[in-house]
């Protein structure tokens, strides 16, 4: 077997089976450090969505949800065609690994550039946490003074805003939030953009084989954990409050 | 040749992983485990020294209770970066990256770790982590304190904040990817007949730091990101002005910071284990349970970090939970300390300067794991909290345990490491002087902290200057007993006695190859068919791994 292959087979490991083995767990521990990761950002967004319900609310109303369904459709049909090029690898179909590849990485990049298109869209509205150092930037829309939020501690100076702010400046931490967990996510598309081109070039060695298709499933695993957090993403920052 | 050559001709000297390849490329390319051991070797111990002189520099501040020394804003600076530099840059990959890696693949019969190539990725991202907060220091120091609590450090200093969260941030990585590769490899690559429960209870303990590495190191990760784009891309996070929450950074951090003690001190356990093993020359007491107890620990470590923030705004009865929760911790980590000593009893106990180590970390594990109880109970925590009695507890634990049990393992291990010896009346001298040194560093701590001595001031009412000369008297005998181990383990490279393959006469498998071993570790699989501390069976063959079987006694 490793006679055969003699690169498949690295040295450490004694077969192809502990080999498999050792990079699917790997992978796996991977994503869970990935949860791990992304869970931090999930709970400190927890805890303000807790803190300032309406202000959150109000934020979500200011994104397109149409935006983000489109790019949620975008990465799902991606999911699918790295689905299938794990299918033909374990078939030993390089030619078909490459051109669902292909594909994945197009998804991926279009996925990108509408989420670009939307920061663009989020800054020129005046949106963007670092804009909160500009003159005038919360003399815009408020919200009804109704909208405050609780507080980190239940009262302070910053709870019940008395100048009928609290709510507009807590819609900053939204958006911090916002730009934080999504940029890191789309970073993270990025990753997998670039496993792909690597996944590629081996296909392109005709590297894959029933025998040896593992590094296609674990970036798969990968590019499926990343459409999953864009799955919690989706309806935590777009479906508070859609404007249908 | 005609003359007679009456000096025996050198003999053919084995090939090993040292003397394989001489050229810089063979060290910063390679990923056989053991180079990269020694490449994190050299590393973690410069920046011990670099940590080290910081602390001597806080040391000399506070020998008089004027602050005439420095500047209350450079000791600002002074202890940061102590703190950053000795937690970050050596407390965490300590034992983990060098003995850790050293040894998990040989005490597993492997070839290496499950993926060398990330072991080595590992190594560079440490150094870009320690590059980029040697940079923040060279550019004038960093003033948060290693806790790097908001919203100063997001929004009111001026310090290079960002150098070192990039530089914390980064050497995170390289924690999770040893954390990664070990529970990989302790699963998959095992050696035939070495089930869980014939493995060194080092490796249980490496099992139980991974978990730790790979579950909290994230939730730091992401912490310290928001930060960085709070104070680079003024995002608001943690801003209060806006209805921020400074606290929520305490409970991430702490999230990870406290198990993060539980890193450092659970692969000391582990070497301590093998230690006390191999010097009593018995099988570790109730083996099962300390091993357990590890796992108990990683468990427990993440319901603990409340006890960081009981002044923290913190509701009581959270504090409740977490008071009672961080009692928890006693339970396995005195399972250990009661293990060890009944390992002992009725021992043949030997006086060598890795069991010296052993024993001094039994003791002072003991004084820090038992005033960690007072600092637990939440009435007597508000009193100490943030006062030297903190102080001492810590470096009980971190110096007295890891440190220490550091030294142990790389005297331990230095033979088959190097296959050299060290000189071993110099190594019992420099370990007393740590003993001594360290408790008078730090035991006075705790009377100053009792008294009310707040910690990270540069200056002190002159009632607490005795104490306070006592500790930077102890301190000037501790940096003496931890520099002399750099000198005369370096000249054991050129001038020490050749090592056998096991000085010691243990057992495990990695005192059955020969010393260095060779790169791919064992000249032929081993197949273990005995129990692990099994010193009751006839001592491993040296090299060809096999072992006499004494289950089928004569």
């Amino acid at each position: 077997m490793s006679a055969s292959h003699p690169t498949i087979l690295a040295h450490q490991f004694d077969d192809l089976h502990q080999q498999k083995e050792s990079v699917t767990l790997g992978m796996w521990a991977f994503l869970v450090t990935e949860v791990m990761f992304f869970g931090g950002a999930f709970l400190g967004y927890a805890v303000y969505r807790f803190y300032y319900p309406e202000a959150f609310a109000y934020g979500s109303s200011l994104e397109s949800w149409r935006i983000g369904a489109f790019n949620t459709v975008v990465l799902l049909i991606s999911s699918l065609t790295v689905a299938l090029a794990v299918h033909e690898a374990q078939g030993g179909n390089n030619g078909g690994v490459i051109r669902y590849l292909v594909i994945t990485i197009a998804l991926a990049l279009l996925f990108v550039g509408v989420k670009g298109y939307e920061y663009n869209h989020i800054i020129e509205a005046g949106h963007a946490p670092w804009q909160r150092f500009t003159e005038g930037y919360y003399a815009g829309d408020n919200p009804s003074p109704s909208a405050h939020g609780a507080g980190p501690h239940g009262t302070g100076p910053h709870a019940q805003g008395a100048n009928g702010q609290g709510a507009h400046k807590a819609t900053t931490i939204f958006f911090s939030f916002y730009f934080a967990m999504t940029s890191i996510h789309a970073l993270h598309m990025l990753i997998g953009v670039g496993l792909f081109i690597w996944l590629i070039k081996l296909a392109r060695r005709n590297r894959f084989s029933p025998k040896y298709y593992n590094p296609v499933e674990v970036v798969g695993l990968y590019w499926h954990f990343v459409d999953i957090v864009w799955i919690f993403i989706y309806p935590l920052f777009y479906l508070i409050d859609p404007k249908w | 040749m005609t003359t007679l050559d009456i000096t025996p001709a050198p003999l053919e000297e084995p090939e090993d992983y040292l003397n394989k390849a001489y050229n810089i490329r063979s060290w910063f390319l390679t990923v056989d485990h053991k180079r990269i051991a020694i490449m994190y070797l050299i590393s973690v111990t410069a920046f011990f020294l670099v940590g080290g002189a910081f602390a001597t520099m806080i040391r000399l501040e506070l020998a008089t209770p004027r602050g005439d020394l420095v500047q209350a804003e450079t000791y600002n600076k002074l202890f940061t970066m102590h703190g950053v530099v000795m937690i970050f840059f050596f407390l965490i990959p300590s034992i983990p990256a060098t003995l850790g890696n050293f040894l998990v693949p040989l005490m597993l019969g492997a070839r290496d770790l499950a993926f060398p190539k990330l072991n080595l990725l590992s190594w560079y991202l440490f150094m870009a982590g320690g590059v980029c907060g040697v940079a923040a220091m060279v550019m004038g120091g960093v003033d948060t304190g290693w806790t790097f609590y908001t919203p100063y450090s997001s929004e009111f200093a001026t310090t290079q904040v960002a150098f070192t969260i990039m530089g914390a941030f980064i050497a995170g990585f390289a924690s999770i990817l040893t954390g990664l590769n070990f529970i990989v490899t302790t699963h998959t690559m095992r050696a035939p007949g070495l089930t869980w429960f014939r493995l060194p209870l080092f490796m249980w303990s490496m099992y139980a730091t991974s978990i730790i590495m790979i579950l909290a190191t994230p939730v730091i990760a992401i912490g310290l990101l928001l930060l960085l784009a709070e104070r680079v891309f003024r995002l608001g996070i943690f801003d209060p002005s806006i209805g921020g929450d400074p606290v929520l950074f305490q409970h991430i951090f702490w999230f990870y910071s406290h198990p993060a003690v539980y890193i450092m001190i659970l692969p000391a356990m582990g070497v301590i284990s093998e230690l006390v093993a191999c010097f009593s020359r018995k099988r570790i007491f109730g083996y099962p349970l300390v091993a357990f107890s590890s796992i108990a620990i990683a468990v427990i470590s993440f319901f603990v970090w409340g006890h960081h923030m009981f002044v923290s705004s913190q509701s009581a009865y959270g504090g409740m939970v977490f008071s009672f929760l961080s009692f928890l911790v006693a339970i396995p980590s005195a399972i250990k300390v009661f293990n060890w000593t009944a390992t002992y009893f009725r021992g043949s106990v030997a006086f060598l300067t890795p069991n010296l180590y052993a024993w001094f970390f039994i003791g002072l594990f003991t004084i820090g794991g038992l005033t960690g109880l007072f600092l637990a109970a939440l009435a007597v925590d508000v009193h100490v909290h943030d006062t030297y009695f903190i102080v001492a507890h810590f470096h009980y634990i971190m110096v007295g345990g890891t440190v220490l049990a550091y030294l142990g393992g790389i005297h331990y291990w230095w033979p088959k490491m190097t296959g050299k010896m060290y000189t071993e009346w110099i190594a019992k001298f420099a370990a007393f002087a740590v003993f001594v040194g360290f408790n008078l560093t730090f035991f006075p701590q705790f009377f100053l902290g009792y008294l009310g001595m707040p910690r990270r001031y540069h200056a002190y009412p002159p009632e607490y200057q005795v104490l306070n000369v006592m500790s930077s008297a102890g301190a000037s005998i501790l940096a003496l007993g931890l520099a002399l181990p750099v000198f005369y383990l370096l000249w054991s490279l050129w001038y020490g006695k050749d090592a056998p393959a096991n000085p010691w006469g243990a057992v495990g498998l990695e005192w059955a190859t020969s010393s260095p071993p060779p790169t791919e570790n064992f000249e032929e699989q081993p197949v273990v068919t005995w129990e692990a501390y099994e010193y009751s069976r006839k001592e491993p063959d040296v090299v060809g791994v096999t072992p006499n079987d004494t289950s089928t006694p004569v």
